[in-house]
């Protein structure tokens, strides 16, 4: 049965029509269009749909849409303010910490979790928490080298 | 995935009711790590999943003396927890053990008990830990050693309409330690090819007081080895490792899979059981 739901979504409100079985990760891409979020693999393995909710990364494929109803919702279109590029988005950039871009959103998203919580996180650290993103074009030095400049920069 | 209703609930009391209406139909989803996989992949048709995640009365994680981890308790917030690193510490590597930090924040303990994987990273520790579940249903509250809860793969002895209401693991005993070591080619997102996990406590003069072994991937259930007769009196020497070891070979009875062989798994469930004893004690004759 559809229903219109409000999600917060990188502080706005936005009403989106969803099924019960709509997926965290369909309400985004088809029903807001916001197609940064990435589906891999649909099976909660590979982090590519990795959102933030209320802060903490989230496989968007393994949430229902109607359970993020009454949480803070952020897509990698939340990231970049006023054109200007997180400082993660622009330490990948940097540090050419991407090629096909697939697993990037995820990355990073669950690279801003891991700096909120914890601002100058060791290599050993970041390791473990990019461990449930897979990517399988650039290997993970340079991620590991874009998250530990974006830490620095957000620092300074 | 097939259409289903969604309902949330104030209440346990009410998903118990609503989970009475149609049993074989419904299903609670906790962190919906599983589930949501089940139902994707079409393994599981439901009429309704219920949602009692933003129940009033919903028990947290309660540490005072004992441990009582309610049915919404993530395994990230377990792992993280510095009273479940330091005084079981098993469980807080069992937890770490699961998937990636994604996982985690939204895989529950309950969950991972419910989906009653012979493979899952928590029923060991648990069972070393000595777990009772604290059952809620239509006839009332129940409690049952976590040792009888599981049945087979998938599945375990909840009855219909009935919830995890709560994990319960005793205080640790004074002198003692606990470890889990999971045997995987990856350091995360991966199921073991063994886990085993090993607690145990000393009397005053070093010698084993009580020990017990929670095994996983090595039978169609979790499987949990008491050694405290085998082991009782002793000094944790080469020979007592090594009759640890064999009961837990004794215990387990692996299969040949995509993962690994038979033959392996009872090898390395031997090994684990010695690198377990060895770490728990450690972790016991620091507090001497």
């Amino acid at each position: 049965m559809k229903q219109v739901i409000t999600l917060q979504i990188n502080g706005q409100p936005r009403e989106v029509t969803v099924e019960p079985r709509t997926r965290l990760l369909d309400a985004l891409r088809d029903g807001l269009q916001l197609t940064g979020t990435k589906e891999g693999c649909g099976n909660g393995e590979c982090g590519a749909c990795t959102v933030l909710v209320d802060g903490r990364a989230v496989n968007s494929c393994l949430m229902l849409a109607v359970e993020a109803v009454g949480s803070a919702i952020t897509t990698i279109e939340g990231l970049a303010q006023q054109g200007q590029l997180h400082p993660l988005q622009e330490a990948f950039r940097q540090h050419g910490a991407l090629q096909c871009g697939i697993c990037t959103p995820g990355m990073i998203l669950a690279a801003k979790a891991l700096l909120d919580e914890q601002p100058r996180p060791t290599r050993d650290e970041i390791r473990f928490h990019l461990a449930g993103n897979l990517c399988r074009c650039t290997g993970y030095q340079k991620i590991i080298d874009a998250v530990e400049a974006a830490a620095a920069a957000l620092a300074d | 995935m097939l259409p289903f209703d969604y309902q949330r609930v104030e209440t346990l009391a009410e998903a118990v009711a609503v989970l009475g209406q149609d049993p074989a139909g419904t299903r609670l989803l906790a962190g919906g790590t599983d589930l949501l996989v089940f139902l994707t992949d079409q393994k599981l048709r439901l009429g309704r999943l219920l949602d009692a995640k933003r129940a009033t009365d919903l028990p947290g994680l309660e540490v005072n003396g004992a441990l009582a981890v309610g049915p919404n308790v993530k395994l990230r917030e377990l792992e993280r927890h510095p009273a479940v690193a330091a005084r079981w510490q098993a469980l807080a590597q069992g937890a770490s053990a699961v998937g990636g930090v994604a996982i985690r924040n939204r895989a529950t303990l309950a969950g991972n008990l419910g989906t009653a994987s012979p493979a899952a990273d928590t029923p060991p520790a648990l069972l070393a830990l000595g777990a009772r579940l604290e059952l809620l249903g239509p006839a009332g509250r129940r409690e049952l050693p976590l040792s009888e809860f599981f049945v087979g793969p998938g599945r375990h002895r909840l009855q219909p309409a009935e919830l995890i209401r709560r994990v319960l693991l005793p205080a640790p005993p004074p002198r003692s330690g606990s470890w889990y070591t999971k045997l995987a080619t990856r350091q995360a997102m991966d199921i073991a090819f063994v886990g085993v996990a090993a607690a145990l406590s000393l009397a005053a003069d070093g010698t084993v007081a009580s020990a017990r072994l929670g095994l996983g991937a090595v039978a169609p259930t979790p499987v949990e080895v008491d050694l405290t007769a085998l082991l009782a009196g002793r000094r944790l020497d080469e020979d007592a490792l090594a009759a640890a070891a064999e009961a837990a070979q004794v215990a387990s009875s692996p299969i040949d899979d995509k993962r690994c062989s038979a033959l392996y798994r009872r090898a390395m469930v031997g090994e684990l059981t010695r690198r377990g004893l060895r770490q728990a004690l450690a972790q016991a004759e620091a507090a001497l």
